[in-house]
């Protein structure tokens, strides 16, 4: 059962085989029994996961039942949901009980899913390793000594590990999509504006994109048909037609042309992982796609961008938190301004002030120009690069990651090293593009290895078909470490 | 581009954020590294190319001046750090 896909699930529920109550009672059972190892969970609430079951049954039981109706879904802690504790990682929402859902805590609501608890995240969704958290570090299930990536990095151990049938993510600058490689599960990062960002907690609000995180491509289609949709209250939520993102998962690739940036294969790989990219490619050939060598010329400026744009946002989306209507608030202050200052140097931790610093220093008088406007024109090249690629494919491909998981406080005290984590992810949010990672084998101490799909605007269920094309033909999505 | 501790202090305090001096170095270390990485963005020409801001070229969505939002005061009230008769309390900025 744990390692059951959600259509199985799904299939056991509306066949009465098994009750949500039930299956939701397993994996809370089997939370209390790993989660001590892993941390993988900031909180768990078995009260309101076993009351959402019971209504979820009654729903199955009303033939109501839609395709996730009863499935526990693990939520990063970054989605507010009333009644919750809702931390984001961080002391500064230690104390923080959400007195309303988010607009993906409500799709997932009416869906008849339940939560099964709020995973463990990087403070504010900042760092690549998950230990940044206030609550203290994740461990990847593969490799205790290794980290699971971040910043979803709890949501990528429940899957991975069997703690939950599938899980939440966002993506700011691979934050979906490295961990999911890490920790050898399937995740993807939709097109920018797809997916609400109301009540999810704000860090780059023109980079961030929730997205879901699952052991298959079948399931995460699944999971993006509830997740998307039209938000009034998300200002950058796009309104279009509903689509079946399932709908092309049985296609067949032949002809498929597949473009191989050569900047994503140069010096900077390992040879594991570029190993392992190969026999991927090889796989994609057999199934009768073709590969094209294409260029995207300012890819390397990808990071610098990104650590200009999303520290500048950042530093305004967290000057929120000022210790006034949530949140913490220091015990000793000697006047307002006082209070500000303590409250926010108590309340977060060294990675989030550095990005606020960095943030709040190239907005600063005099400088706005050189940094942030040339961010933005160095993103607009970014852009161009990928739509003249597309011209001559159909699909980006390259490895997620430069190597596999590190290992824990191997980088903890290099940021620029860990920022260099997200070296292949971070265009897709820089362009808005869709982008996953799907799991194809393992290098350097049997740690997992991800491949890297990028595709071109809303081209989702192609990306899934072609995800899935490939998990029928090779079984790494299928390996669990537990 | 070189940063100083006073740099580091003068941004610190501009994010309201409190910051010692050993703190304001070893941010200065960190973040002069940071800055590095960053100016590797200075040797591509730009003149020519428009900001781009957004992911999408979208525009701002009006909605018809209606409240669509119920009174929820006590509720959000219940979790701030300290209030009294309906008001969120602050140290006193006005003598």
């Amino acid at each position: 059962m744990f390692n059951a896909s959600l259509k199985q699930l799904s299939i056991q529920l509306a066949g009465k085989k098994i009750s949500s109550t039930e299956l939701t009672s397993e994996f809370l059972q089997r939370i209390k029994q790993l989660n001590p190892e892993y941390n993988a969970f900031i909180t768990v609430n078995e009260d309101l996961s076993l009351a959402q079951a019971r209504a979820a049954d009654q729903m199955i039981a009303a033939g109501q039942a839609g395709p996730l109706t009863g499935i526990p879904i693990a939520q990063k802690d970054i989605f507010c949901a009333k009644g919750w504790l809702t931390t984001c990682g961080s002391k500064m929402l230690s104390n923080f009980v959400s007195p309303y859902d988010a607009g993906v805590i409500e799709r997932f609501n009416q869906a008849g899913a339940v939560n099964i608890g709020k995973t463990n995240m990087d403070e504010f969704a900042m760092g690549s390793s998950n230990e940044t958290s206030y609550y203290g570090p994740v461990k990847n299930p593969w490799d205790q000594a290794a980290v699971p990536g971040g910043s979803s990095g709890g949501a990528a151990c429940a899957v991975a590990a069997r703690l939950a049938p599938a899980a939440t993510g966002t993506d700011t600058g691979g934050s979906i999509r490295q961990p999911a490689a890490l920790c050898g599960i399937s995740g993807i990062k939709p097109t920018y504006g797809l997916v609400s960002r109301y009540g999810m907690i704000a860090f780059a609000s023109s980079l961030d994109q929730g997205g879901p995180m699952a052991k298959s491509a079948e399931d995460l289609a699944l999971l993006l048909n509830v997740m998307t949709g039209f938000d009034p209250r998300d200002s950058t939520s796009l309104q279009r037609d509903v689509e079946d993102y399932a709908r092309d998962l049985q296609k067949p690739l032949a002809g498929l042309r597949i473009g191989l940036p050569k900047e994503y294969f140069a010096a900077g790989m390992s040879n594991d992982v570029a190993s392992a990219i190969d026999k991927a490619l090889d796989e994609y050939r057999k199934l009768g796609a073709q590969t094209v060598e294409i260029s995207l010329p300012n890819a390397p400026l990808a990071i610098p961008v990104y650590y200009v744009l999303a520290p500048a946002e950042a530093s305004s989306n967290l000057s929120r938190f000022d210790g006034v209507r949530y949140g913490h608030r220091a015990e000793s202050y000697s006047d307002l301004a006082d209070m500000y200052r303590k409250s926010r140097a108590q309340g977060f931790g060294p990675e989030v002030k550095r990005r606020i610093l960095i943030g709040t220093y190239v907005l600063s008088h005099g400088y706005y120009d050189a940094y942030y406007i040339k961010a933005q024109k160095l993103r607009r090249l970014i852009a161009q690069d990928f739509a003249e690629a597309y011209q001559q494919c159909d699909i980006i491909m390259g490895p997620t990651t430069p190597t596999v998981a590190f290992n824990l406080g191997e980088k903890s005290g290099d940021p620029i090293q860990m920022y260099l984590s997200d070296i292949y992810t971070s265009a897709a949010n820089l362009t808005g593009m869709p982008a996953m990672s799907i799991p194809v084998g393992f290098g350097d101490k049997n740690r997992p290895i991800g491949l890297h799909i990028i595709g071109n605007y809303f081209k989702e269920a192609q990306m899934l078909n072609v995800a899935h094309q490939y998990q029928l033909a090779t079984d790494w999505h299928s390996r669990s470490p537990v | 581009m070189t940063l100083s501790v006073s740099d580091v202090k003068r941004i610190a305090d501009l994010a309201y954020i409190e910051i010692d001096d050993n703190e304001a170095k070893e941010t200065l270390t960190q973040l002069s590294g940071i800055f590095n990485l960053i100016e590797s963005m200075q040797a591509v020409d730009t003149s020519t190319v428009e900001p781009m801001s957004h992911a999408q070229s979208v525009v701002q969505r009006l909605r018809e001046d209606e409240v669509t939002e119920t009174d929820q005061r006590e509720l959000y009230q219940s979790i701030a750090p300290q209030v009294e008769a309906g008001l969120y309390l602050v140290p006193q900025v006005i003598e």
